[in-house]
């Protein structure tokens, strides 16, 4: 099953079964549009093409090694840190082309944000911590940056648990609230899409339906594109997934369609534990 | 059969073990008879005089002050240079350099100078600095000196320590926006904080007992050569050093002199495990809990 030649991948590209919902295009906040990518001469992505929703949480899933979390890198351009890694084709946020050589990527990423699979709180203050990315856009006063900060630590649903202990170190947290601390700190900086790379990955399941709950806090601000695993966890919060496998994209459409009646075999095969 | 292996296993085990014992135990042997030797030989002569009054001539009540001030002057400078230069090498070649040709060229240079005799150092400096641009010895020179020596033992360090912090908390960084240089200096430098210090830490203990580059490079000084009211606050002359004067009076024939060049010793040995000692002190608080 896994196994394809990659060299006449191409070739299987132009018949593998696929399925895409129709989404109407005002509703779409963030468009990957045949999107290939490339670490060096191997190829990870085939043309993929998938709509972000506004306002909704997109999760896309799949068995490890194909590809998810590729595109959601692509998607503000953390991949560019590496010579080598490349990706074409078009990712259109608000009608710009971010792949574009132009586009400032600093800028993308203080609108695209992201939280990673392992809590990564830098070593600083929980205040310091929240604070660091609105320092470096905004010039805001101690009043309104202590109000930014709680603002974002409410939101990120942690506040209530450390809001006695701004001043102690990120690090001194438990994993569930490094996660959670991480999310505030994206969120602080007020960015439009939200990327998470399997962020309970290595939470316990409590923490994890803590971060959930934060998640579906989220979705009326922000837009969220969610990486993940865990099909139960895409069904809980995600309003369409995206299928993929072996770096194609099987299938799109609304999470409780695509959970309950899938398009394509091998979603339903996927869904239904039968791989992966 | 198989009991036969297995008494052969446990004898090859212990036989190797014992080994292993008896290496440990002749190394740390060395060190205590070093340790006892300079304790025992450096105590007698340690007083106050040894502070406060510079060399003298042998009979006439001399100290080690202009020494003792010689190699703070000369390490503190060769630190600042080493330390700036260090720190900003090991930082490219960890997060701009990668695996590009020109990173792999610096790294094996980086690694020779780590290993190059000290005395060829000293010459170095020698033909360049001494010998042509400030014309004679000088503090400054033997500062460059030991910068030299420094400088491969805190690159490697900085590269090592910045490599071993989490891709995805550099990722983190980047990922707000921030700029990658920026990244770097204000989270993955502070996270790496402690290494680096640790590198810093133990390349001074390493250029705070080194002898060879200085000959060819401060020379030495039997007088104060440092002060306010000196061209170029004295450091453009030449100057003295612990590691000189032990060298020098350890070979003389006179007694009193002898006896200093113990005490000098053991005060070099004093501050190199001091830093050491603080290096490890450092390094754990700044851990996180």
């Amino acid at each position: 099953m896994n196994a394809v030649d990659t060299q006449h991948s191409d070739d299987v590209a132009e018949t593998y079964e696929h399925y895409a919902a129709e989404v109407p295009a005002n509703l779409v906040k963030l468009h990957a549009k045949n999107v290939d990518f490339f670490y060096g001469k191997s190829r990870a992505l085939y043309s993929v093409t998938l709509p972000v929703i506004a306002n909704g949480v997109t999760a896309i899933i799949g068995p490890s090694g194909c590809g998810k979390s590729t595109l959601l890198r692509a998607m503000n351009r953390i991949y560019g840190l590496y010579p080598g890694q490349r990706a074409t084709g078009e990712i259109i946020l608000d009608g710009e082309n971010i792949l574009d050589k132009r586009m400032d990527v600093a800028t993308l990423r203080s609108r695209v944000g992201m939280v990673f699979q392992k809590p990564t709180p830098f070593p600083m203050s929980i205040y310091d911590n929240v604070a660091f990315g609105v320092r470096l856009y905004e010039g805001l006063s101690h009043a309104e940056m202590d109000r930014r900060v709680e603002e974002s630590l409410r939101k990120a649903a942690l506040w209530d648990e450390v809001k006695d202990k701004l001043r102690h170190s990120g690090l001194s947290l438990s994993g569930g609230q490094q996660q959670r601390l991480c999310v505030a700190r994206g969120i602080a900086v007020k960015p439009e899409v939200l990327l998470l790379d399997e962020p309970a990955s290595a939470l316990d399941p409590q923490s994890t339906a803590k971060l959930e709950d934060t998640i579906v806090g989220l979705k009326k601000d922000y837009t969220i594109v969610i990486v993940t695993h865990n099909l139960q966890q895409a069904t809980r919060v995600s309003d369409n997934t995206g299928f993929m496998f072996l770096g194609r994209l099987i299938e799109f459409g609304p999470t409780n369609e695509l959970f309950s009646a899938p398009k394509t075999e091998r979603t339903a095969d996927y869904i239904g534990g039968r791989f992966g | 059969m198989a009991s036969l292996r297995r008494v052969r296993r446990t004898i090859t085990d212990g036989a190797f073990t014992t080994f292993c014992w008896l290496a440990t135990g002749v190394a740390l042997f060395a060190l205590g008879l070093i340790l006892w030797s300079l304790v025992t030989q450096g105590i007698g002569g340690l007083n106050l005089d040894v502070f406060t009054r510079p060399t003298e001539p042998s009979g006439s009540p001399g100290g080690l002050l202009n020494a003792i001030v010689g190699s703070i002057i000369t390490c503190a400078l060769a630190m600042i240079m080493a330390v700036i230069v260090g720190v900003l090498a090991g930082t490219w070649l960890a997060e701009y350099g990668g695996e590009s040709l020109y990173a792999k060229v610096i790294r094996f240079l980086n690694d020779i100078l780590l290993s190059a005799p000290s005395v060829l150092v000293g010459l170095f400096v020698y033909n360049i600095l001494v010998a042509h641009v400030i014309g004679h010895f000088s503090a400054i020179s033997g500062s460059v000196a030991l910068a030299l020596i420094a400088v491969p033992i805190i690159t490697r360090t900085t590269e090592d320590v910045l490599k071993l912090q989490p891709t995805a908390l550099r990722e983190s960084g980047v990922a707000l926006g921030t700029p990658h240089w920026t990244t770097i200096r204000t989270i993955l430098w502070r996270s790496a904080g402690s290494g680096i210090l640790t590198g810093g830490l133990l390349a001074f203990a390493r250029i705070s007992g080194e002898t060879a580059p200085l000959l060819f490079t401060a020379l030495g000084n039997q007088y104060f050569s440092i002060g306010l009211h000196q061209p170029n606050l004295g450091l453009t002359q030449p100057i003295s050093a612990l590691p000189l004067v032990i060298f020098q009076y350890a070979l003389s024939p006179y007694d009193d002199w002898q006896r200093l060049a113990w005490t000098g010793s053991l005060i070099v040995a004093a501050a190199v495990l001091g830093t050491n000692i603080l290096a490890r002190i450092v390094t754990r608080e700044r851990r996180p809990s």
